[in-house]
């Protein structure tokens, strides 16, 4: 047949498979780095908008967010990619692929501060109240109680954008840069296999297979997170028994190493 | 039942430690506590009783400024909690607070629970002791403060060490320590809350905020949460408690304000309140709980 001849032609040909190789290298770094980037900022905004329901101070703030999380939202993200590579970042040799990662970083950072925003109002407010109730800051009770939680409310809806992501940044062959999808159409072009249908098949199956592991990973972290809820099998339990107990283990040596520096610190000082 | 000396160290009797004034707090157009004057002072168990609604949680929750009062003032050690300035997170290191509901830390293990607050606290005073040091040191750099000298005293691996070994003995103490290192989710109610108390204790309290500690507790376990609070008592903590115990009341405490209606209705002692109650209200409210 000649489908499964046409594939084993691109996939034997080394000039067809860089070309593949380089766009999913684009692909990966503009993906991991959007999420990166959409993660930290969603979660700077997140805070920012829950923080304001109990501090006037970041009223500002509050609405600065808002309109950010509106404006990305109510417009293409194809727009907004046009938008960056033509017009705000529209220099000569600036690099495609960082436009790519602000424009996606940007975009999905405003899905990600809902999401979040709705994972940490999920967090029962009585696990704040014990954080401050010790004296502990709201950021500190922040990052060391209520976010941990509320990231495993959310593991799913952010898989989900992180998934849809991944697919979305196919549109920056829309500016120029070359990655998966690009790369599929450069290979099906005229002058190479002068067939589209084909390497955009074996595009996709990188895809799915980037997709299948995602879920694979995502999945097994929730699980992982679940660990501390109600019904934890024995097998979890000693195994967070002996991750803690390492931990403890971990705290003694530091300090008995500490102890017997500072004694030779003396030692040396006589 | 068995029976308990509380200690109210005589020589301590008037240092008033917490003191409200004239506190009032309202939600919305609901106001809840309508001018609330009373001192706590050290060594000092304060039951609060009344019927539900009164506001027994509103005012204990103002007093670690969890609600802000709407009026009025706390002071606690002669420093008013809710002026503007005031570093609350400071105050509130040497105010235990225990909840209905527990409120552990579910993302983490038990001995983390208790860790945690000392041990982020010190590793912020650590970095405090850092940042002055490196301010001196930008300071002489520009031939100023030569003569002056920070010391950086705090150490990390200390600072973890002996948050640990505090957490395990407060542990032991209440014989839990094989439950070091499970998650909350793993206890009964009851090991729950004494874990919620000694994570409290954890942080040298000079006093501790109970809120119906064993009221969401099943009623086998009612018993082993208040040997605790008992065991505390004994030991000296000032403590304000607000339970629905009557017995445990009079057992421990050394004053009973019963609240009703947003304000102090009776304040007396535990012998007179119970034996010979004055307000029709709380003549009603004991014929019905006791
Ligand atoms: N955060 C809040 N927002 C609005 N109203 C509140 C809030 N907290 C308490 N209230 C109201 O204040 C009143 C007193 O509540 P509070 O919890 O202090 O009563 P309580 O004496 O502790 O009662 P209970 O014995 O049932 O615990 C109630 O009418 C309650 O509805
Ligand atoms: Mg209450």
């Amino acid at each position: 047949m000649d489908f499964f001849k046409d594939i084993g032609k691109i996939l034997s040909t080394s000039e067809y498979m860089s070309y593949i190789w380089s766009g999913l290298k684009t692909t990966l770094i503009v993906s991991l780095g959007a999420a990166a980037l959409g993660m930290l900022l969603g979660m700077l905004v997140a805070v920012i908008k829950i923080s304001a329901q109990s501090n006037k101070k970041l009223k500002v703030p509050e609405i600065i967010c808002n309109i950010y999380i509106g404006i990305i939202r109510g417009t293409p993200v194809a727009l907004q990619l046009f938008i960056m590579a033509f017009a705000i970042l529209a220099i000569r040799n600036f690099p495609l692929e960082i436009t790519a990662i602000l424009t996606f970083g940007i975009n999905s950072g405003a899905y990600v501060a809902e999401n979040l925003r709705a994972g940490i109002m999920s967090v029962d407010i009585g696990q704040t109240e014990a954080g401050r109730s010790l004296g502990l800051s709201s950021s500190t009770t922040m990052m060391s109680v209520v976010i941990p939680q509320a990231i495993k409310n959310v593991i799913p809806a952010m898989g989900n954008e992180l998934i849809a992501l991944i697919k979305e940044t196919s549109i920056v062959s829309m500016v120029g840069l070359i990655d998966l999808t690009f790369a599929a159409k450069i290979i099906g072009a005229g002058d190479k296999m002068a067939d589209y249908f084909v390497p955009m098949m074996v595009v996709a199956i990188f895809y799915l297979a980037i997709v299948y592991i995602l879920t694979f990973v995502l999945r097994k972290l929730e699980r992982k997170l679940r660990e501390s809820e109600q019904h934890i099998s024995d097998k979890k339990a000693a195994k967070v028994q002996a991750k803690t107990t390492k931990k403890l283990n971990r705290i003694q040596a530091r300090y008995d190493k500490y102890v017997a520096s500072v004694k030779t610190d003396t030692q040396e000082d006589m | 039942m068995q029976e308990l000396e509380i200690k109210q160290s005589a020589s301590t009797d008037d240092q008033v430690m917490l003191k409200i004034d004239n506190l009032t707090k309202s939600f919305g157009n609901n106001q809840v506590l309508k001018g609330i004057s009373t001192d706590v002072c050290k060594g000092e168990k304060v039951v609060i009783i009344g019927p539900s609604g009164s506001g027994k949680s509103t005012l204990l929750r103002c007093l670690n400024l969890m609600e802000t009062p709407t009026s009025g003032a706390v002071y606690f050690n002669g420093e008013q909690l809710n002026a503007k300035n005031t570093d609350i997170n400071a105050h509130r290191q040497h105010m235990g607070m225990v909840f209905q509901h527990f409120n552990l830390f579910n993302n983490l293990t038990v001995i983390e629970n208790i860790m945690l607050a000392p041990v982020k606290i010190g590793l912020k005073q650590l970095r405090k002791q850092k940042a002055e040091l490196l301010k001196l040191k930008i300071k002489q750099l520009f031939g100023k403060d030569k003569d002056k000298e920070v010391k950086v005293t705090l150490n990390k691996r200390v600072i973890y060490k002996q948050a640990m070994d505090n957490a395990m003995q407060l542990l032991d103490r209440i014989g839990l320590k094989d439950k070091a290192t499970v998650y909350p989710s793993t206890l009964s109610g009851g090991q729950k809350q004494r874990i919620a108390i000694v994570r409290a204790l954890a942080m040298n309290p000079q006093v501790m905020l109970f809120d119906e500690p064993t009221s969401a507790l099943d009623p086998e376990m009612v018993g082993e949460v208040l040997e605790v609070i008992k065991e505390l008592a004994v030991g000296g903590m000032t403590m304000v408690i607000v339970t629905h115990e009557m017995g445990f009341a009079k057992e421990v405490a050394t004053r009973v304000l019963f609240i009703d209606e947003g304000i102090i209705k009776e304040d007396a002692p535990p012998k007179e309140l119970f034996g010979n109650p004055k307000d029709e209200r709380l003549k009603e409210f004991l014929s019905k709980v006791l």
